[in-house]
């Protein structure tokens, strides 16, 4: 790896925008996550395989401090967004989640009109001054999320009665309306077919312009396609980190190779 | 022979033949269970039923169907000079019955022989006295027809008796005798007893249904016979109400229709937002211990009697509101009942029933919801009013309206708390009534039961009872409704 100064030279352009420092998640007694250490770029496209159950979902949420909803969590350890403890007292969840989005692994569209799905978060955030603006922004956001041609003539009709991809990608634009920093994205292609898949991979790759982008995927493809980083979790534990192209063709850990080649998972 | 003696004779049959039938098919597969069609069991719960149902389901019909006969052949007998002036066939029928029961009582104690009882005439015999003697009270003395009517009511009465103790037995011990025979081994008893057991389910079912329809058709009846007494325009568009049992009454329904729909609008004004914003604390903002504990609470408050919220009302609350608005204050309050009392003590018992209700509606917004808003970098307070009240809303107004049914329906709080007046005003602080009220206060005392003024409970009770499943129903369709969202 170090005989690739171009690459090398690459990354050192990167800030890190999250900085995860010996992270430990319980659930009640489960230890979910252990002792995980990590770095993730700005302007880059971070992908987190592993077998179910490993703790990829649950490591994300820590990422926008989703986990505080849920009473048994507790998590330990440190961890900075732009330099800045984010689980320290002063930091307001809402503002954090704000600036971090989340595309959950179930869709889970708002029992409201396809519009109302999307103009939500920027409604709560005050992004648009008028009525038109709010149009637009929510146009950007279903054109982004590869919905635009299936919806533009039904906004008012509620977000519920999509199909389970079309929702996926209703969801993907509600995340991308709000603007966040960061997009957290909890197999976002699960229930999608190849063509959107491929919209949403273009996507992504079109967010890494301005925002970091941090995907949970179960295809080793899609990782390959889209990630710049590679992390691959196994029982709770981060094994390795780093380069997409390396860890899939030179992975260190052998339960990595393992895995990518299908033996275990 | 007493029913409970019937009864139990025909259980222990029935036990028998559980015994048998399971011998007797596991005998014929020659004890080999794997060979039979069924389980063993089965062919036993196949007799023991074939015994049981028949018999005790003509029983039940004989119990209900022979007083009514008795009855209406014995008032059929009755010469027309039996019945004085004053007095209708009806009463004369139940100066009958308590002979009748009071001769029975007399045997059962010894007092009498039974042939005495049979034979005893009113010109020799002073029955009032005999009967007084056990403790039977008769408020006339007992004349010759309403004797012999008597005796005639206890022979036709112990010969239908002896007729249904042979009838169930008969049917019992054929039931028995011929699933008995029945079994062998490649009889279906599994198919035989599911279908059994689905009559029975069926026949619960009806009895529910029926009882329903019974008490319709009951009140129905007896409204028209108001409405032949009182013409009904004057009922439902009257504005005063005055019964008076000399007659010259004015039963007009507004009044009291008003003081339900006040003293339940005052209600739910106090229950809906306390009870609603109680849900929304537990199921959303409190932390599991304070909802572990609260919310059992909060539930034990819908276990106190309506009785007891009443007197609250009557010695807590009404005072109170006499010392802030009564004439030693606003002024505008006369006494301690009035709309205003028990409207919030019955807004009080509705807290409870509202936010658990709620509550539990509330909870089953699905958590993928709440995450999606919070996700989104939405607060608390921004998620329940933007996404969780809106999800739920249709259940929440069901809720609600099922709170208006109830507060429709309560008595004991109004009897207690509003007062006995019944008038159409606007000041909360007045004393009115309602509806229920009002049934209770024209039932209880010696009225006629065939004056108007009686019967006019039926009417009421028939206008509350479509108010309130008006509203059922308009709820039980809001919340079905809601249900078809999440699945
Ligand atoms: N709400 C919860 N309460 C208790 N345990 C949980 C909870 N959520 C997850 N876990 C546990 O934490 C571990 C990690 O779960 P997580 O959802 O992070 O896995 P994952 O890697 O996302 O799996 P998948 O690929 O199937 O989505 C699992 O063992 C799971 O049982
Ligand atoms: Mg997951």
């Amino acid at each position: 790896m170090y005989d690739a100064p171009s690459l090398e030279r690459n990354v050192d352009q990167k800030e890190i925008k999250f900085s995860a420092r010996n992270v430990q998640v319980y659930y009640g007694d489960t230890h979910a996550i252990k002792d995980v250490t990590v770095e993730i770029e700005d302007n880059t496209v971070t992908a987190f395989i592993g077998p179910s159950g490993c703790g990829k979902s649950t490591f994300l949420r820590c990422l926008n401090r989703m986990n505080d909803t849920i009473d048994v969590c507790r998590v330990e350890g440190d961890i900075r967004l732009d330099g800045e403890d984010i689980y320290d007292k002063r930091v307001d969840p809402v503002q954090l989640r704000a600036k971090v989005g989340m595309v959950f692994q179930k869709p889970n569209p708002f029992p409201k009109s396809i519009y109302d799905n999307v103009a939500y978060g920027p409604r709560i955030h005050g992004l648009a001054r008028s009525k038109a603006e709010l149009d637009e922004i929510v146009e950007t956001a279903l054109r982004r999320g590869a919905i635009w041609d299936e919806v533009k003539d039904r906004l008012d009709a509620p977000g519920t009665g999509l199909s389970g991809g079309q929702q996926q990608r209703l969801c993907i634009a509600r995340a991308v309306a709000t603007a966040p920093e960061v997009l957290l994205m909890d197999e976002p292609c699960s229930a999608l077919d190849p063509i959107a898949t491929a919209q949403v991979e273009e996507l992504i790759d079109e967010l890494r312009q301005s925002y970091s982008v941090i995907i949970v995927t179960h295809s080793m493809q899609q990782a390959a396609r889209v990630s710049q980083k590679t992390a691959f979790f196994h029982l709770g534990h981060l094994v390795e980190f780093g380069e997409t192209g390396q860890i899939f063709t030179n992975p260190v850990d052998e339960r990595t190779e393992s895995y990518i080649t299908g033996r275990i998972g | 022979m007493p029913a409970t003696w019937l009864v139990l004779i025909v259980l222990a049959l029935s036990a028998i033949g559980y015994v048998l039938g399971r011998q007797r098919a596991l005998q014929n597969a020659g004890g080999d269970s794997r060979a039979l069609h069924s389980l063993p069991s089965y062919y036993g719960w196949h007799v023991a039923l074939m015994a049981l149902v028949p018999a005790t389901g003509l029983l039940a019909v004989w119990l209900i169907a022979q007083p009514l006969l008795v009855e209406n052949t014995i008032a059929g007998q009755l010469p027309d000079s039996a019945i004085p002036e004053s007095s209708t066939r009806s009463l004369v029928m139940s100066d009958v019955r308590r002979v009748a029961d009071g001769l029975d009582l007399a045997v059962s104690q010894g007092a009498m022989t039974r042939d005495d009882a049979a034979t005893l005439r009113s010109e020799f015999t002073q029955v009032r006295e005999r009967l007084a003697e056990v403790g039977v009270a008769l408020g006339s003395d007992v004349n010759a027809a309403v004797l012999s009517a008597a005796q005639d009511y206890r022979s036709m009465s112990r010969v239908g008796n002896l007729m249904m103790t042979i009838a169930v037995l008969a049917i019992a011990a054929l039931g028995f005798v011929y699933a008995l025979s029945r079994t062998d081994r490649d009889f279906r008893a599994r198919n035989v007893v599911e279908q059994g057991i689905r009559a029975l389910l069926v026949a619960a079912a009806s009895v529910a249904v029926l009882t329903t329809l019974g008490i319709v058709l009951s009140l129905i009846f007896n409204t028209l016979e108001f409405f032949k007494l009182y013409s009904a325009w004057d009922f439902f568009f009257g504005t005063t109400w005055a019964p008076s049992f000399g007659g010259g009454s004015e039963l007009g329904v507004l009044p009291l229709l008003w003081g339900t729909f006040y003293i339940s609008l005052i209600a739910l004004l106090v229950a809906v937002p306390i009870g609603l914003f109680s849900a929304v604390y537990l199921s959303e903002y409190a932390p599991g211990k304070v909802r572990s504990v609260a919310k059992p609470l909060l539930e034990v408050l819908a276990g106190i009697p309506t009785i007891v919220y009443g007197l609250f009302a009557l010695l807590t609350v009404g005072p109170l509101l006499v010392q802030i608005f009564g004439d030693d204050g606003v002024g505008i309050m006369q006494a301690s009942t009035a709309v205003m009392t028990a409207g919030l003590v019955m807004g009080i018992m509705l807290i409870p029933f509202v936010s658990s209700l709620s509550d539990d509606i509330i909870n089953a917004v699905p958590q993928a919801m709440r995450d999606g808003s919070y996700g989104l970098g939405a607060t608390k307070s921004e998620t329940v009013r933007q996404v969780i009240l809106p999800a739920a809303l249709p259940g929440i107004v069901g809720a609600i309206l099922l709170a208006a049914s109830r507060a429709i329906g309560e008595t004991m709080i109004v009897v207690l708390g509003a007062g006995a007046a019944a008038r159409l005003s606007m000041n909360p602080f007045d004393a009115m009534t309602t509806v229920t009220a009002k049934i209770v206060s024209q039932l209880t005392g010696d009225a006629d039961f065939a004056s108007a003024e009686a019967l006019v409970a039926f009417a009421l009770g028939m206008t509350l009872f479509v108010l309130t499943l008006g509203l059922n129903v308009f709820a039980l369709f809001i919340v079905r409704k809601y249900r078809e969202q999440y699945e």
